[in-house]
């Protein structure tokens, strides 16, 4: 595939990051919270991936997931959304049972963005005229927040990977979702893609959007998360404000972890 | 037998002379077969659509027919639609036997399972990609058939020319429903049978120069069009 090459970080930062939802909606979404996780299993071919996890989360926020590659963050993430049903166990949003009608308020920005065959503006249409809204002045603002307003007539598959997980995240907020799931969104990007997507992920949390995110990049943690749920072998081993994730781990292996250590 | 040069020139003659027998058989070819393509295209795609994004049971079966299917004899599918078109049958009080219309049905039936078949691959190996987001937005079934159709574009015009190039060159079914009828049932397949047999091979060769320029023309339209397509990593 065609890749155009990345524009300079100063050209590529958009001016006014802002989340696109109203002023007044900061608290728009509390009534899905907690979200309350109680022995939730998940388990595939035989395979227990999941193993009976206990997590309340509460509205507001960044919560990175953090642990090795295979630990369970990205399948913990699409049982959360709905995207996969558990095995066993509950997951309760603000008392009730994820349906439809909650998964509506949720969006996902996933690890390799997914670009419709159209163009770029097409695809914010997509999702614009999925909830309804289809209006191109709309459309014209929530390009130009992504800094894609002189990109909306290219063809969406011929952005290079950051600009296509910048759209991504742009349609994903265009729902204007209450809570936003993010796999790993940064993890083939360059830095100055990466300072985007983190800017425009710290203004929809500003926004009141709830932000969901998985990473195992110390320092993305680092510049991202008001809590860190360290998860290891389909288990979450702690659930902990940042501050005092990085500074004191209750966990042995999230100690390890961030040592730089290979935890098993 | 008519001297094989000599056959081309007054084949060539024919037709740059427009001759009308020609023109005729030319047309109404191509209105058979193209009608027939609109209406295998509308119920072949839909069904493709559906079959790639849903799951039921026996849905492994019905893919197994639906495959099986692309490769119904044509003959026996004319000798199909002709019982239920005959004045005995089920629908003979439509009376089509013999008219263009029967002749659309038959070549409908014969390409229906071409593209229900090839489009059902192609959506669903699109489908593959775009699931997982779909289904993060909650997508409707309708809405996702449509999107896919739509992205899928360029991909089943290829699906739509292989039902195309069936149609246009069996001639078993259209031979049995159609008959054959001078001025009325005559399209380019029969045509070329027919004039083959009585050894009047100018007409027939006339005839199978048309067919095979349309089929290059259609043929490099499509594929040019996949060409620009592929360019805009639309394909």
């Amino acid at each position: 595939m065609l890749m155009l090459e990345p524009r300079p970080a100063s050209e590529l930062r958009p001016a006014n990051v802002v989340d696109l939802r109203n002023a007044g909606d900061a608290d728009a979404g509390a009534d899905l919270f907690p979200l309350v996780v109680r022995d939730l299993t998940y388990q595939a071919g035989g395979t227990v991936l999941i193993k009976g996890i206990d997590l309340t989360l509460e509205a507001g926020g960044t919560t990175v997931l953090m642990g090795p590659n295979g630990a369970g963050k990205s399948l913990l993430l699409r049982l959360m959304h709905g995207l996969i049903k558990p095995s066993g166990g509950t997951l309760s949003w603000g008392g009730k049972m994820l349906d439809d009608g909650i998964r509506r308020r949720h969006s996902m920005v996933f690890q390799r963005a997914v670009m419709l065959r159209r163009s770029v503006a097409a695809n914010i249409d997509f999702v614009l005229r999925l909830r309804g809204r289809t209006d191109a002045a709309r459309r014209r603002e929530i390009l130009e927040h992504a800094g894609l307003a002189d990109r909306a007539d290219q063809p969406a598959r011929l952005l290079s990977g950051g600009e296509q997980q910048r759209l991504a995240l742009a349609r994903a907020l265009a729902t204007e979702p209450d809570v936003l799931f993010m796999d790993e969104p940064t993890s083939n990007l360059d830095p100055a893609s990466t300072l985007v997507i983190e800017d425009i992920t710290k203004a929809a949390r500003d926004r009141g959007t709830r932000i969901i995110f998985v990473t195992h990049d110390m320092g993305q943690a680092r510049r991202l998360a008001d809590d860190v749920v360290f998860v290891h072998r389909g288990k979450v081993l702690e659930h902990t404000p940042a501050a005092d994730f990085f500074t004191q781990p209750s966990s042995t292996e999230a100690g390890d972890y961030m040592a730089g250590k290979i935890i098993l | 037998m008519q001297d094989f040069g000599g056959a081309f020139l007054t084949a060539f003659n024919l037709l740059i002379g427009f001759d009308a027998d020609l023109m005729e058989v030319i047309v109404l070819s191509l209105r058979v077969s193209l009608t027939a393509l609109l209406a295998a295209g509308v119920i072949g795609l839909s069904i493709g659509a559906l079959l790639a994004v849903t799951c039921f049971p026996g849905r492994g079966l019905a893919l197994i027919v639906v495959n099986s299917m692309m490769g119904l004899p044509p003959v026996v599918v004319g000798l199909v639609i002709y019982m239920l078109l005959s004045n005995a049958g089920p629908l003979g009080f439509m009376g089509l036997l013999y008219s263009p219309s029967a002749m659309i049905i038959a070549q409908s039936v014969l390409i229906l399972p071409i593209i229900a078949a090839l489009s059902r691959q192609v959506i669903e190996d699109l489908y593959d990609e775009y699931a997982d987001q779909f289904r993060s937005f909650c997508v409707p079934t309708g809405r996702m058939m449509a999107e896919l159709l739509w992205d899928a574009r360029y991909s089943l015009l290829t699906v739509l020319l292989a039902g195309l190039g069936r149609a246009m060159a069996e001639v078993g079914a259209v031979i049995i429903v159609g008959g054959n009828i001078n001025h009325l049932t005559r399209v380019m397949t029969t045509t070329i049978a027919l004039e083959t047999s009585k050894g009047d091979l100018a007409l027939a060769l006339g005839l199978g120069i048309v067919l095979l320029t349309i089929a290059l023309a259609i043929n490099a339209a499509v594929m040019g069009l996949n060409a620009t397509a592929k360019r805009y990593a639309y394909a």
